[in-house]
């Protein structure tokens, strides 16, 4: 089966007991067992929940994995992955990832003694010289948040594999539908399942998945250890979202390559950051790496900093003002102020997160209402409605 | 650089963001499920005020629901209406309806391709309260104009139909309708409003199954009536004291899956036209019916009126008994077998088995049902799967 027909069907097999050809959603938090000491399938939902291990199923799949295990948050699944450290170890990961991950390693993980050291990985040999017999994780996001930048999965596996660490690639951002990591020697696939699988701005989760069984489940025992499950119905929310998946982000994806060559050609914008677009420096790479689109998310600069970009931001109407990313609807961001603000504002500057960046997650909206909305806000006599 | 400003939002704009308030409770970006049963009041002068200057507020939950109102004006700007009522499924939409508008002694003409328990609703049940149906053969405008009397009330049609796939000429339907004084209902389930505007061509009232297309994940049961206001009233008020609401949480994935509905549509019309004229090549099949095809009776009209033919596909195998025909149903390993349509899941079906095997061979002939018959209501699939499964159940 095809990637899209595996979206539909895969962990969505008919209910054997009544045919129905959405399976049921189980709310159930224990399940009746055969006798005392016996157990069935299912016991208890922290453990296991028929709703959520369909979701399981079809993730592994779209993925490529042997299993993936559905958590209440992305956060819940970064933090599931970092606890595969213990005292004395290091993670390296990359400087272009979300600010609630970069929060976690430097104000949380180093709390157990987990060290954290932050490299751009798009410069392998930085990578390289970064890693040691203590990194016990390689930490990746490609698309970068929010710089876009590239980075070479292939190859931060094999730099990985080479000092016994285990890569991890947060693939929020290009989703299975464009790339599928585990394909290209990582070892563990994160998402926040909140934005492209879910697609709808009405979940939150998060997934891990994993290349082999022994690794799945050390994570499986670390998630029903600590408990930060995935509830039922929004596993049904985010499967049936899943169901769109390619079809989503194929279009929202388009839609973005289209808006960021409108936007390079624009005398308004000083620099636009999108993989897709051939002045980008990983452009080839995400050729490579990407197949069906360069993703739904274009960052870009205005001249006059972080003023500009706030008013912009503040400005654009079908573009709403929110953080998170990957809906049905268009969303707009200034970094430094809102999904990056957890950084320390020395690391923003030494990353390159500039306060007149604009962070655009591109909808479901046609084209040419997205793009209206875009130019005349970017319009210098445009004010924000009041 | 110049590009083009629309004047009207595109239909996948109008689908993500259509009815919607930019700025809602909460400031969430999604609507709230409201699943109060009751709306409470501050005082006994609220209440009053309310009953005396009609505030437009919530009272009690068969009346309506603020998650409903969101819908209905999003579902009303899909179809270019001024208003949409929604109800519990399409057959208590079509009931609700026919209740609100018709009275004793007043005639419905429907055209005969019309889903069945609809005419089965008013020949065997608003005949109980002195309505009289008449049923004439679909397309025939003639005989549609010549059933007409003085105390006929509604035209009533369905386009395309199920599982022939007319596709009815709204013009000339229209203009009968007008020439008598008639009102006109289209059933429009199959076409849906990315394919067809009903209510453009002059047609009083659109009805659609939103189990099918509009909500689009097999995941619900819902039906809508869209009109103007005016005509919609007595249907609304009625609505408030039969009770077939949409539940909240209906309310809410039928919302959700709107907001994919010209994206899926796309995909269900690109898949639909694929299949139909694979089939229509293979040397085991006699007859295709999907208006996308040359060869298909209505293709011209279609044609002219719709942007896309959606993904129901009907085909009759040739040479066929209905056990050899039963034997393809049963070998399709990725289409299940299942009666509805419109999801993302691909369902097939033998009309023989599933909807008339109940009749005799005589009415199924009067109904244009052959035993060799099999309807495909094709998904979003990749197309590539779909073919390669429809390939190898031919082949078994």
């Amino acid at each position: 089966m095809r990637f899209r027909t595996r979206c539909i069907h895969v962990g969505n097999q008919r209910d054997q007991a009544t045919g129905a050809v959405v399976p049921p959603v189980h709310l159930a938090s224990t399940y009746v067992q055969p006798a005392a000491g016996e157990w069935g399938e299912f016991d208890y939902s922290r453990s296991g929940n028929p709703t959520r291990r369909n979701l399981e199923t079809t993730l592994a799949s779209l993925e490529s994995g042997v299993g993936a295990l559905a958590f209440s948050s992305g956060m819940a699944a970064v933090h599931c992955a970092t606890m595969l450290c213990g005292q004395g170890d290091e993670i390296v990961a990359g400087s272009d990832i979300y600010g609630g991950t970069y929060r976690l390693l430097h104000k949380i993980c180093t709390r157990s003694g987990i060290d954290t050291a932050l490299v751009r990985t798009t410069d392998l040999a930085a990578l390289e010289s970064a890693l040691s017999d203590r990194t016990r994780l390689v930490w990746i996001e490609t698309p970068g948040n929010p710089l876009l930048s590239i980075t070479d999965i292939k190859a931060c596996a094999e730099l990985a594999h080479q000092h016994g660490a285990l890569l991890a690639v947060d693939n929020t951002f290009a989703t299975p539908a464009l790339t599928r990591p585990l394909e290209l020697g990582a070892d563990i696939v994160m998402h926040s399942a909140t934005k492209y699988l879910g697609g709808h701005s009405d979940a939150l989760g998060g997934a891990l998945v994993a290349n082999s069984q022994e690794l799945l489940d050390e994570l499986y025992f670390i998630q029903n250890a600590t408990g930060a499950t995935l509830a039922s119905w929004d596993a049904f929310l985010i499967s049936r979202g899943i169901k769109t998946l390619e079809l989503r982000v194929q279009a929202q994806s388009e839609t973005a390559r289209q808006l960021a060559e409108r936007l390079d050609a624009d005398d308004r914008v000083s620099r636009v950051l999108y993989p897709g677009l051939t002045g980008h420096p990983g452009y080839e790479l995400a050729a490579s790496q990407m197949q069906g689109g360069s993703g739904a998310m274009v960052s870009f600069e205005v001249t006059g900093g972080f003023d500009s970009a706030k008013s912009l931001v503040e400005t654009t109407a079908l573009f709403q003002l929110a953080v998170s990313l990957g809906a049905v609807e268009s969303l707009i961001e200034q970094p430094a102020s809102m999904s990056h603000a957890s950084y320390d504002a020395e690391d923003r500057r030494r990353f390159g997160i500039s306060d007149g960046l604009v962070r655009l997650s591109v909808g479901l909206e046609d084209l040419d209402d997205l793009w209206q909305d875009l130019d005349r806000a970017l319009s210098p006599e445009t004010t924000r409605e009041t | 650089m110049n590009h083009k400003r629309p004047t009207q939002p595109g239909p996948s704009t109008l689908s993500v963001h259509a009815g919607e308030s930019r700025q809602k409770h909460a400031n969430s970006i999604t609507d709230p499920i409201f699943a109060a049963s009751t709306y409470t009041f501050a005082d006994s002068q609220s209440v009053i005020d309310y009953i005396e200057q009609k505030l437009p507020r919530e009272e009690y939950g068969r009346y309506g629901n603020p998650g409903e109102r969101v819908v209905e004006a999003k579902l009303a700007s899909l179809d270019h209406g001024e208003e949409a009522i929604l109800f519990s499924s399409g057959m208590a939409a079509i009931s609700v309806l026919m209740m609100a508008k018709l009275n004793s002694g007043d005639e419905v003409v429907f055209f005969d391709e019309c889903y069945h328990r609809s005419r089965e609703f008013c020949n065997q049940h608003l005949s109980r309260f002195g309505v009289v149906t008449r049923q004439v053969p679909t397309g025939d405008y003639d005989a549609l104009a010549a059933a007409i009397n003085d105390k006929t009330r509604l035209l009533v049609s369905e386009s395309p139909t199920n599982p022939h796939m007319s596709v009815v000429d709204l013009g000339q339907f229209v203009e009968v309708a007008r020439t008598h004084g008639v009102e006109t209902l289209i059933d429009a389930t199959l076409a849906t409003p990315f394919n067809l505007q009903p209510l453009d061509h002059g047609v009083d009232y659109v009805l659609h199954s939103a189990t099918k297309y509009l909500a689009g994940h097999n995941d619900l049961l819902a039906g809508v009536i869209v009109g103007s206001t005016e005509k919609l009233e007595a249907v609304r008020y009625l609505r408030g004291i039969m009770g077939p609401i949409c539940g909240a949480q209906n309310i809410y994935l039928l919302q959700r899956g709107l907001k994919t509905f010209a994206l899926r549509m796309q995909r269900h019309n690109d898949n639909g036209m694929a299949v139909a004229t694979f089939l229509e090549g293979h040397d085991r099949i006699e007859t295709v019916y999907y208006p996308g095809l040359a060869s298909h009776r209505d293709h011209t009209i279609a044609a002219e009126t719709m942007s896309g033919f959606g993904g129901l596909v009907t085909f009759t195998v040739k040479d066929a008994d209905w056990r050899q025909t039963a034997d393809v149903v049963d070998g399709a390993g990725l289409a299940r077998i299942a009666p509805s349509l419109g999801g993302v899941e691909s369902l097939i079906e033998q009309p023989l088995v599933v909807s008339y095997y109940e009749c005799t061979p005589e009415e199924r002939i009067e109904y244009g049902i052959p035993d060799n018959m099999i309807r495909l209501a094709c998904g979003i699939e990749d197309i590539e799967d779909l073919i390669a499964d429809l390939n190898q159940a031919l082949s078994k």
